[in-house]
C-alpha cells in the first residue's frame, strides 16, 4: 500500500519530520566543515557563542532575524494562495526606494515616530507595486509567476542601480548611495528592550522595525486564519478549481495576495535602510529575500514558525560572521551552504523520511 | 574605429557571451521538455565552473577540467532528480536550494583549498581551451566585409564554441528524430500516457536531467577554462537565469533557443560596448537598460504580446503512479 495516504499525528508532521530534515541539513553542513579540516563541534560552539554569547551579538542576531521575518511572511502569504513568490528579494529592494523617499522628504521636518508610519506605507507600496505586474500577468495571462518574479528581481536590481548611480547619489561622491538620513528619518534602536533583560546592545543595529515585524506576524495570522480573504486565499492555494467553483474571484485574490506579499517584502527595507545604515545603498537586501524562502518553508508558512525560523537564520548569519573571524578557513559563505541545504531538505525533500516514519508509526500503533 | 569594425568587434563578443547561455539553455530544454523545471541551471553552471577550474589547475589539462565540470553538474542534476522525481518534491524549491548550495560551496571550498578569497589560481595557457584559427582565416582577412567576418567572428574561437553550435542540431535531432526524444517530449506533456505504454516515467526523466547536467557542465567549463582563466566568485552572475529566459523566449524549441541566446548575448555585448559612450541625439544610454532588456523581453513574451509561449503541459508536476 502507498504510504502517502496514511494520516500521521500532528506532532510527527509538524514536529518530528521538520526536525529530522533540519538535523540532516546540519549534519551535511558538519561534513563540509569537517572536509575543510575544521572540527564541526568546535565550529557549532563558536557559532552559537558568536550569535548569542553577548548583548551586541544577540542584537545582531535579532537584527538579521527582523529582515527574515518580513521576507518569510512575504513568501508565506503568497504560498498560502498557491503562489511561489521568488521575487521578495526584488520587492524588498524596490521597497527600500519607498522607505528612502519618505525618509528623505520628511526627516528635516518630523520626528521619527511621525516619519515611521509614512515610511511603512511607502516601503509597502513600492514593494507591492513591484509585485503587481507579475501578479497581474499570472492572474490574467497565465504567465508562470516563478519566472516573472525572477525576471523582476533582475529588472529591479538594474533599476535601483541606475537610480542610485545616476539620480539619488550625493553629487560629488563616488559611493552609489543617498545622503545620510537625519534622526527624523531613522528608526531608533531598541536598547531599552535589551536593557530589560540586562543586556547591552552596543553597536548592534537592532531597532524598532523588530516590533513592526512582530505586529506583522500577528496581522498575517489574523489575515490568513481569521478573515474571509485569508480563507479564500487558502482555498485557492489548495485547489484553484474548487475555489473558483465556490465563487472565489481568481484574478482579484491572486493580485491581492501578491500585493500583500510584495508589501511585506518591501517593509523589510525599513530594517536595514532606516534602522541600520540610515541611507539607501546598492544591494542592501543582501539575499534576505531568498532567505525568506527558507524561513517560510521551515516555519511551515505559519507566523509562529516563521518567527522561530527567522531567529534560527539570524543565529546562522550572525554566528557565521563571527565564526569566520575565529576560523578563517570557514568563510561567511558557509551560511549560504547551510541555507541551501535547509531549503533542500526542509523544502524539496520534506517527505523523504515520511514513508519510513509511517511504517515505524504503524508498528507502534498496532503493537 | 569605423562602424564596420565596431560591428565586427560586437559580433565577436556576441558569440563569446552567448556560448554559456546556449549550453545552459539547451540543458534547460532537455529538462523542461521532460517536465522537470530547472531553476538550478545557475547553480549547476557555477559548480561546474569551479570543478573545471580546480581540476584543470591540478592536472593542467582542460579536457580533464571539462570532465570534472560535467561530472559535478550531473551530480547536481541527480540530486535535483532525486528530489523532483523520486521524492516528488517541489521542483522550484529544489532548484533554488541547489543554487544556494553551489554559490556557497564553491566559495567555501575555494577559500579552504586555495586561500585566494574564493578564486582558484590562474590557469596557464596550456590548461585552457585556446582559440582555434580556422584554415584560411589569415588569407581572407583582407577580403572586404566577408573577410573580417570570417577571420574575427567565425574563426578564432575555442573548441567549446564550435561544440555549442554543433549541440544545436544534435539537440534538435535527438528531440525530434529519435525514439528517446519522442518519449522525452511525451513525458513532459502527458506522463500518464507514457506510463501506460509501459515506459518508466522516472527513468526517462532521470535520463533527461542527466543530459541537462551534461550540457550545463560545458557551460560552466566554458566560463572558467575558456573565457576566463580561473574560477571567480559568482562568475555565472545570473547567466543561468538569462538562459532560462532565452529558453522561454524560444518557446522551448532548440533552433529558436540558439537565436534567443545570440540575441541576449548581443544585448550583453552592446551593453559592454556602450559603457560610458554616448549615442548621437540621445546622449548616454544607461547600461542598465541593456542589462535588463532580456528579462523585460521575456516578461513581455510571457504576457502573450509576442506570440504565445506554451510550456510543456506536465512541467513542474511530479508524476504519481498510483494513489
Amino acid at each position: 500500500m502507498s504510504t502517502a495516504s496514511v494520516q500521521l499525528p500532528n506532532w510527527i508532521t509538524y514536529g518530528l519530520l521538520p526536525l529530522l530534515n533540519l538535523m540532516l541539513a546540519f549534519f551535511i553542513s558538519g561534513i563540509v566543515v569537517w572536509m575543510i579540516g575544521e572540527n564541526p563541534w568546535e565550529a557549532l560552539k563558536l557559532m552559537l557563542e558568536g550569535a548569542l554569547g553577548r548583548g551586541d551579538a544577540i542584537g545582531f542576531t535579532l537584527f538579521y532575524a527582523t529582515s527574515f521575518i518580513f521576507t518569510g511572511l512575504s513568501v508565506a502569504v503568497a504560498f498560502h494562495a498557491g503562489l511561489f513568490n521568488i521575487g521578495s528579494e526584488g520587492q524588498a529592494y524596490v521597497g527600500g526606494l519607498g522607505a528612502a523617499l519618505v525618509a528623505l522628504a520628511l526627516d528635516h521636518y518630523t520626528p521619527w515616530y511621525v516619519t515611521m508610519p509614512f515610511a511603512i506605507i511607502g516601503a509597502a507600496l513600492f514593494g507591492a507595486a513591484w509585485a503587481l505586474i507579475p501578479a497581474w500577468l499570472q492572474a490574467k495571462r497565465g504567465s508562470h509567476i516563478v519566472i516573472t518574479t525572477i525576471m523582476f528581481n533582475f529588472i529591479g536590481a538594474a533599476l535601483m542601480v541606475y537610480l542610485l548611480v545616476n539620480v539619488m547619489i550625493v553629487p560629488g561622491k563616488m559611493a552609489p548611495e543617498t545622503r545620510n538620513f537625519l534622526p527624523g528619518g531613522q528608526l531608533p534602536k531598541l536598547d531599552w528592550l535589551m536593557a530589560l533583560f540586562g543586556l547591552k546592545l552596543g553597536p548592534a543595529p537592532f531597532n524598532v522595525s523588530f516590533l513592526i515585524a512582530l505586529a506583522m506576524c500577528f496581522l498575517v495570522w489574523l489575515l490568513i486564519w481569521r478573515t474571509k480573504l485569508g480563507y479564500e486565499m487558502r482555498t485557492l492555494g489548495i485547489s484553484p478549481s474548487a475555489a473558483v467553483y465556490a465563487g472565489v474571484p481568481y484574478v482579484r485574490t491572486v493580485v491581492i495576495a501578491m500585493l500583500i506579499s510584495g508589501g511585506l517584502a518591501g517593509m523589510m527595507a525599513l530594517n536595514p535602510v532606516m534602522g541600520a545604515s540610515g541611507r539607501l545603498q546598492v544591494e542592501f537586501v543582501g539575499g534576505a529575500g531568498f532567505v525568506g524562502i527558507a524561513v517560510s518553508l521551515m516555519g511551515r508558512s505559519h507566523p509562529v514558525g516563521i518567527l522561530l525560523a527567522a531567529i534560527l537564520f539570524g543565529i546562522l548569519y550572525q554566528g557565521g560572521a563571527d565564526l569566520s573571524f575565529e576560523m578563517p578557513n570557514i568563510t561567511r559563505d558557509m551560511i549560504v551552504v547551510i541555507q541551501g541545504l535547509v531549503i533542500l531538505f526542509a523544502g524539496a525533500l520534506e517527505y523523504m523520511f515520511r514513508p519510513a516514519l509511517v511504517r515505524i508509526y504503524q508498528q507502534f500503533a498496532r503493537g | 574605429m569605423s562602424y564596420f569594425d565596431i560591428l565586427i568587434s560586437i559580433l565577436g563578443s556576441t558569440i563569446r557571451l552567448s556560448i554559456p547561455l546556449l549550453f545552459t539553455a539547451l540543458a534547460g530544454l532537455f529538462s523542461e521538455r521532460a517536465g522537470i523545471f530547472d531553476i538550478g541551471l545557475e547553480g549547476k553552471m557555477l559548480a561546474s565552473a569551479f570543478a573545471a577550474a580546480c581540476v584543470a589547475y591540478v592536472t593542467g589539462s582542460p579536457w580533464l577540467g571539462l570532465l570534472a565540470g560535467i561530472a559535478i553538474s550531473i551530480a547536481f542534476s541527480l540530486i535535483h532528480g532525486f528530489a523532483a522525481i523520486t521524492n516528488r518534491g517541489n521542483q522550484i524549491v529544489s532548484g533554488v536550494a541547489l543554487n544556494f548550495v553551489a554559490a556557497g560551496l564553491t566559495l567555501v571550498l575555494g577559500q579552504a583549498w586555495f586561500n585566494q578569497g574564493g578564486r582558484t589560481p590562474q590557469l596557464p595557457p596550456s590548461a585552457r581551451f585556446s582559440p582555434i584559427t580556422l584554415p584560411g582565416a589569415d588569407l581572407v582577412r583582407d577580403v572586404p566585409v566577408l573577410g573580417p567576418l570570417y577571420a574575427n567572428v567565425i574563426s578564432g574561437n575555442n573548441i567549446l564554441t564550435y561544440l555549442a553550435f554543433l549541440a544545436v542540431p544534435i539537440s534538435w535531432w535527438v528531440l525530434y528524430r529519435t525514439r528517446f526524444g519522442l518519449r522525452l517530449r511525451a513525458v513532459g506533456e502527458n506522463p500518464g500516457a507514457v506510463d501506460t505504454a509501459g515506459i518508466s516515467v522516472a527513468w526517462l526523466r532521470y535520463r533527461s536531467v542527466i543530459v541537462a547536467g551534461f550540457l550545463c557542465g560545458f557551460a560552466g567549463t566554458y566560463l572558467a577554462v575558456a573565457q576566463s582563466a580561473a574560477f571567480i566568485k559568482d562568475m555565472s552572475a545570473g547567466k543561468g537565469y538569462i538562459a532560462l529566459a532565452a529558453l522561454i523566449f524560444a518557446k522551448w524549441k532548440p533552433v529558436p533557443v540558439m537565436f534567443a541566446c545570440l540575441l541576449f548575448g548581443f544585448l550583453d555585448a552592446v551593453a559592454n560596448f556602450m559603457q560610458g559612450k554616448s549615442v548621437p541625439f540621445i546622449g548616454e544610454v544607461p547600461v542598465q537598460i541593456f542589462q535588463c532588456l532580456p528579462y523585460v523581453l521575456t516578461c513581455i513574451l510571457l504576457a502573450g504580446f509576442i506570440g504565445v509561449a506554451h510550456p510543456p503541459k506536465a512541467g513542474g508536476v511530479p508524476y504519481t503512479k498510483e494513489r
